[in-house]
């Protein structure tokens, strides 16, 4: 009861300040149609649908990194949360309050994208559900992240940091764009150890139906969405301890 | 019987002390003020009462709960507005009340019927579905002290609640404090030297973090030999060297 009331609340705000929800939401289907329409006059293999539309929603994703630093990080800055740390809510509450009403805008947001792709030309099969399915933990992933930012940075760095860098990251080193073997070397090495390509990865084989090749992509996505939301759940309650 | 006992109580920053061997009881349904000007030692005393920051060295005790140990204990029979205006400003006046009843783990039901209650008593009546961001500063700030009544608590604080009020707003919450008087312990912090002589049983003047004076206005007036209450205070922290 005590953390549903807080996630309401959370649920409220977002509704309220509707601007980032529709940028959220919003940002990945301008992309594809506007990737649709270059790759209609100028054919590029890594901008066919098939293999676009999961990179489309993974970069999606990163916007919702950014939403939940600013509302933590926002709610830091306000004596609101202040007053929330001295009452019987735990850590565990506030992290998971501020996750349930993030997942149904990743859900919304996965999904928008993809009928978005169906319309401009994806085949509509169980595949694609299977995919927005098993994108799901990425999603997870870019909200712990967020969480984790808005828990030790303040609204200034959440910007630059989740704004400019994080979203300039996921788009460099996820092979969304462009196919990372082609740039090879030390920086292929750098983008399999982080978990954008791993996403991305994880989607193109569930969209072409090979669900056997989703692992190991799979465990590095799921190890840094848990290793994410331990150090948010961990740093979360140092900051509800110290003044 | 004493509902606040703090022994010892210090809490450093860094190579700063702000809380300095802070020794206080405060009677059940008795209103204290802290006074003392920035950076006495004020908020971090109620910060640390609060359960939102450990203190180095000393104890803490409310209504019998060690603030340190039993902080879950502690969470559950206080309420706390404060210094800045601490409302959900998306939130209606209404939904800001139920939020609290809900984070206190009350049924919806129980929830709405307190928020209700509180509208009442507090005159909200009129902004009650009014966004809290769109809320003069006195109607915030009687907001935050109705928030903080909420679950009922044992122990109010109350950290600068007329800060930065018009003269009528700061009349108008004082009468609230007024009608809180005796049935709630209230600590309260204030700038304002009147608001603490109009409003508390006693007073405690801090500088640096120590305690200099803990007695009656009037008590602080005959031992400085001052004329007036605002003298007696100047007085009391000119003087001490601490």
């Amino acid at each position: 009861m005590k953390m549903t009331a807080f996630s309401s609340r959370v649920t409220k705000e977002i509704l309220r300040d509707p601007l980032t929800l529709i940028f959220g939401i919003g940002f990945p289907v301008i992309l594809l149609l506007l990737l649709t329409a270059i790759q209609s006059n100028a054919p590029v293999e890594i901008f066919k649908l098939e293999t676009l539309t999961p990179g489309v929603a993974v970069f999606g994703f990163s916007f919702l990194t950014l939403f939940s630093a600013q509302l933590i990080a926002g709610d830091r800055a306000s004596a609101m949360l202040q007053r929330l740390f001295t009452t019987p809510l735990s850590a565990f509450d506030f992290i998971a309050g501020y996750l349930l009403p993030l997942f149904p805008m990743a859900v919304a947001q996965c999904i928008i994208c993809f009928v978005t792709a169906i319309i401009l030309g994806l085949e509509f099969t169980t595949d694609v559900l299977m995919t927005m399915l098993i994108l799901l933990p990425s999603a997870l992933f870019f909200i712990g992240l967020g969480l984790l930012c808005g828990t030790v940075l303040n609204e200034k760095a959440v910007g630059g940091l989740c704004g400019a860098l994080l979203t300039n990251l996921t788009a460099f080193t996820s092979g969304a764009w462009f196919d990372l073997a082609m740039v090879g070397g030390g920086f292929k090495k750098v983008c399999d150890l982080l978990p954008f390509s791993h996403s991305v990865n994880i989607g193109r084989a569930a969209l072409a139906g090979n669900y056997s090749d989703i692992f190991p992509d799979m465990f590095w996505v799921i190890g840094y969405m848990l290793a994410v939301f331990i150090a948010a759940i961990i740093l979360f309650t140092r900051k509800m301890k110290s003044c | 019987m004493d509902m606040i006992k703090i022994e010892w109580l210090t809490k450093s920053y860094k190579d700063v002390t702000a809380v300095d061997k802070l020794s206080l009881n405060v009677e059940k349904g008795e209103l204290f003020a802290l006074l003392g000007v920035n950076g006495a030692g004020k908020t971090t005393t109620i910060k640390t009462l609060c359960c939102l920051c450990p203190a180095d060295s000393g104890k803490a005790e409310i209504g019998g709960f060690d603030v340190f140990g039993q902080s879950a204990e502690v969470k559950k029979i206080i309420g706390v507005s404060p210094q800045e205006t601490a409302v959900a400003k998306n939130l209606s006046v209404y939904e800001n009340l139920v939020l609290m009843g809900g984070v206190h783990g009350f049924s919806k039901e129980k929830s709405r019927q307190t928020a209700e209650e509180l509208i009442g008593k507090f005159k909200l009546d009129k902004i009650r579905d009014k966004q809290a961001k769109k809320l003069s500063g006195g109607w915030q700030r009687r907001l935050s002290i109705a928030m903080a009544l909420v679950s009922d608590p044992q122990v109010l604080f109350l950290d600068e609640p007329t800060l930065g009020l018009d003269v009528i707003a700061r009349s108008e919450l004082w009468d609230v404090i007024k009608a809180l008087k005796g049935r709630i312990t209230i600590i309260l912090t204030t700038h304002y030297l009147e608001e603490a002589e109009s409003l508390s049983d006693r007073v405690g003047v801090m500088k640096s973090g120590k305690l200099l004076f803990c007695g009656t206005s009037e008590e602080l007036i005959s031992s400085t030999g001052a004329d007036s209450f605002e003298d007696a205070f100047i007085k009391t922290v000119k003087e001490e060297t601490v």
